[in-house]
């Protein structure tokens, strides 16, 4: 295969990359937003969506299609309930303090992490895709399931956007991230606020886990390169800034994608790394700032 | 005063030493490598404690010093046939200038910033290891022993496959290291260090430079994270990227917030319970990194201080 | 040689805040060994110029000179090693550390000179130095005691003995009576008075009473701009400050 369509197989790999990697980091960058906090373990929330997606598929009799539905809506619901249930249990209890967080969300990660490697196995395990199809390009056959995912994606952020606009939960979440004691001070539940939207950042980095699974394959240590490029994302594109994480998710994402194609997975992630740190460095007050010490 | 290094204080420090020397005549076999792994790897803790317990800042990143001493001990011993002494210097020196290049790098964040900074720094440069694996050999990692030649001292060899030497190489990296950071607790310096630990603005404006401490107390930590190891490589001959990756940063958190952060007796306590819980856990299960969750959390929520300050809380306060 | 030995100059001194003018073109110039004090209306700029002269905040413009030597560029911890030292308006003393270990953090600062000039340093000539620091406040016995089970009052004083340990040449004070039960109050302005005869002071306050008696001289700031300054008979009178005061 020549350049031009070698490139542009690669920038179809980094746009489906960027949308599931955008529903990923907008899980992390809702929860620090509107609650201040970094959580180290949603790349298990992401893992665990994969995992249950198995799960379906194999419980589930009817064919494929019937148990990738069942897991899109099975899976978020049981991870956000998880998710609820670590808020109550240990987050409240610490406060929020920012590094008490990071470290039980370490703790969480990996008791999340041996958890389904006890029950799950050590294996990889391949995901049948609900649908089957390929687009056929004039250089080559492209998987229709990936362009699927993209498209699903695109819908899920863009409700999420609807959600966050429009809703009374998602002015609740705003109003929290803005000022937190004026928003109490106004009647906003912010406990309960606070529950959900770590909910809801778990659901969403489910629902991709879920998505890409059968691209993927599930295996019970797949959340942590998520994690990391998330964490990429995030702090590019600025923390709390909604609108900053969508386009350093596609920026990210395709030059991921472009790097990994033409290069090597490794050597991306390195660079991404670097320049995540350079960028923290260089405006230290521009995005962690407010909450520095 | 608390933690002035006072006869008392010392008199601890020593006895402790003292018993740790005596152990080895009296540990069965398998115990005895244990507990040798356990003093470098509490001495890893203590270089660890040095910037979390009593400066304050938590890094997430530390394996990339551990893996440097460890690198850069290793790499000249296999390659171009370095002497062990000469190795561990070179080991040292290179997770000292690390240290230094990122603190004038990273040490312009703090708080969460300066954490993810350490993070993915150090997941850069396991990254790096791996990425340049035809010289590092850091997927499969390399073993020191076949190179390894014994270092002789007048007439006496010191080979490092024998137990013993193992035994008191670790120990004598201990003693040092653990020595050093009670020095460092009780004198003025530590003083400052805790200081802006406690309140940094009001240590700026009481007239000093809180970066260049934090700096300092980055350099040293390093330093001994290096140096940790650098002996880790040369006593347990095995050098592999996996001590580059971040469970070898997560580990001597989980290390010290067990002991007691900001203690100097803490970090050993950490480590060795630690070891041994994840030693008992693997035998039962192979999800054994589920005490490292647990234990995480649990410290946490119920036992921020850690043994070692609960301890100095209710009984003992003038514990360093 | 100038007619007064000017210790610490502003000029032009200014600070915006975005569209805020907190400070405009302030000129204060210190005596040695003058108690100053510095009133004014809430939001007048009076902490916004004490951070300035302090370095906690740097100017948007204009200049800040101790000792006949441009500071404006010099950090906070490098003023106090110069002299100037500021005890903040909320106590911020180390509240888990004793009493003995607050003021030997000052005090220890003037003998280690550079920061690797001094790892070890001989613990007596720094407890010398803490016990004359509480004695001067009058908390001799506090050394054991935790910072945060004394008293509010105390605290002050804890705050004031530390600025002593680090031999202050220009002592800056943010509302240093607030929250003192009255006998704390004269205490306090006599060991202000005790200090004020090797130390140059400069306070913000709003107990006027007290600041009539305590200063030489009193300057008044309202919006940002010095609107007068003189003595306290002088201020006293002062028609403008009248209205500032109690027109506000």
């Amino acid at each position: 295969m020549s350049f031009g369509p070698h490139l542009f197989l690669a920038l179809l790999e980094g746009t489906v990359t960027a949308f599931v990697l955008a529903l990923i980091a907008l899980g992390l960058s809702l929860v620090f937003g509107v609650m201040r906090i970094v959580n180290i373990a949603h790349g298990e929330f992401f893992m665990l969506g994969a995992v249950l997606a198995w799960a379906c598929s194999i419980l589930v009799g009817g064919g494929a299609l019937l148990g990738f539905a069942v897991a899109l809506v099975v899976g978020p619901l049981i991870v956000g309930a998880m998710a609820v249930a670590a808020d109550g249990l240990i987050l409240r209890r610490i406060n929020y303090q920012p590094e008490s967080t990071i470290v039980a969300t370490i703790g969480l990660l990996y008791i999340i992490q041996q958890l389904v490697l006890t029950l799950f196995g050590a294996d990889a395990r391949p995901v049948s895709p609900p649908i089957y199809f390929r687009v056929a390009f004039p250089w080559f056959g492209y998987s229709g399931y990936k362009l699927i995912v993209a498209g699903v994606s695109g819908l899920l952020l863009l409700g999420t956007w609807l959600a966050m606009s429009k809703t009374k939960l998602g002015l609740y979440m705003r109003a929290t991230q803005q000022d937190q004691e004026m928003a109490q001070a106004f009647g906003v539940p912010v406990r309960r606020v606070y529950a959900k939207a770590f909910a809801l950042g778990a659901m969403l980095a489910a629902v991709a886990g879920v998505l890409v699974v059968p691209i993927q394959q599930a295996h019970y240590l797949m959340g942590l390169d998520p994690l990391l490029l998330s964490f990429i994302v995030v702090i590019i594109g600025g923390l709390g800034s909604l609108k900053g994480t969508m386009v350093a998710a596609f920026v990210v994402g395709i030059s991921d994608g472009v790097v990994s194609v033409f290069f090597s997975p490794t050597l991306a992630k390195i660079v991404a790394t670097l320049l995540v740190a350079a960028v923290l460095v260089l405006r230290p007050g521009g995005l962690f700032g407010e909450e520095g010490s | 005063m608390t933690g002035r290094l006072t006869g008392k204080v010392l008199a601890l420090h020593l006895g402790i030493l003292a018993a740790l020397f005596i152990a080895q005549f009296i540990l069965p076999a398998y115990h005895h490598t244990n507990v040798a792994r356990i003093m470098v790897l509490a001495t890893y803790a203590v270089g660890y404690n040095i910037l979390l317990g009593y400066t304050g800042l938590m890094s997430l990143g530390h394996a990339m010093f551990f893996a440097a001493g460890m690198y850069g001990a290793g790499l000249p011993i296999y390659y171009l046939q370095f002497g062990a002494v000469q190795g561990f210097c070179v080991g040292v020196l290179l997770s000292l200038v690390l240290a230094t290049l990122f603190g004038l790098i990273a040490l312009r964040t703090s708080g969460v910033s300066f954490l993810i900074v350490t993070m993915m720094f150090a997941q850069a440069c396991y990254l790096a290891l791996l990425y340049f694996n035809r010289i590092t050999l850091g997927d499969q990692g390399f073993i020191l022993s076949k190179t390894l030649e014994p270092v002789s001292l007048g007439s006496f060899q010191f080979a490092f496959t024998s137990p013993a030497v193992k035994y008191n190489v670790a120990l004598l990296l201990f003693a040092g290291c653990f020595l050093l950071s009670a020095v460092l607790a009780g004198s003025p310096t530590g003083r400052v260090l805790i200081a802006v630990r406690e309140n940094e603005e009001r240590t700026g404006l009481l007239g000093y430079s809180t970066y260049k401490y934090k700096l300092l107390a980055l350099i040293i930590s390093g330093g001994i994270s290096g140096g940790a190891g650098a002996a880790y490589a040369l006593l347990f001959s095995y050098v592999g990227a996996s001590f580059a990756s971040i469970l070898y940063s997560i580990y001597p958190i989980l290390w010290t917030l067990l002991g007691g952060t900001g203690t100097t007796t803490g970090p050993m306590i950490g480590t060795g319970l630690m070891f041994y819980l994840v030693d008992i856990a693997s035998g039962l299960t192979s999800s054994y990194l589920f005490v490292v969750g647990a234990v995480l959390v649990m410290l946490i929520l119920w036992f921020p201080q850690g043994i070692m300050g609960a301890i100095r809380t209710r009984w003992l306060p003038w514990l360093p | 040689m100038a007619a007064v030995d000017s210790l610490l100059e502003t000029t032009a001194l200014c600070k915006r805040f975005g569209g805020l003018h907190a400070v405009k073109d302030v000129d204060l110039s210190l005596a040695r060994g003058e108690i100053r004090a510095i009133i004014g209306p809430n939001g007048a700029g009076k902490t916004t110029l004490m951070n300035m002269i302090s370095g906690r905040m740097s100017p948007t413009s204009g200049q800040v000179r101790f000792k006949g030597q441009d500071i404006t560029g010099l950090k906070a911890w490098g003023r106090v090693f110069r002299g100037i030292v500021y005890t903040f308006q909320v106590t911020s003393i180390f509240k888990n550390l004793t009493c003995y270990e607050n003021v030997a953090l000052a005090a220890q600062r003037r003998l280690m000179g550079g920061i690797t000039k001094r790892l070890v340093l001989s613990e007596r000539r720094i407890a010398d130095r803490v016990r004359a620091a509480l004695l001067q406040v009058g908390l001799p016995a506090a050394g054991d005691q935790r910072a945060d089970t004394l008293p509010y009052g105390h605290q002050r004083l804890l705050e004031v003995a530390m600025a002593l340990a680090l031999d202050p040449e220009l002592l800056i004070l943010d509302e240093p009576l607030q929250g003192l039960a009255q006998e704390e109050i004269s205490t306090f302005c006599d060991l202000l008075r005790t200090i004020s005869q090797e130390v140059t002071v400069l306070l913000i306050e709003h107990n006027v009473s007290v600041v009539l008696e305590l200063a030489e001289r009193i300057t008044v700031m309202d919006n940002g701009e010095i609107i007068a300054e003189g003595s306290p008979a002088q201020i006293e009178r002062h028609e403008e400050v009248q209205k500032a005061y109690l027109g506000k």
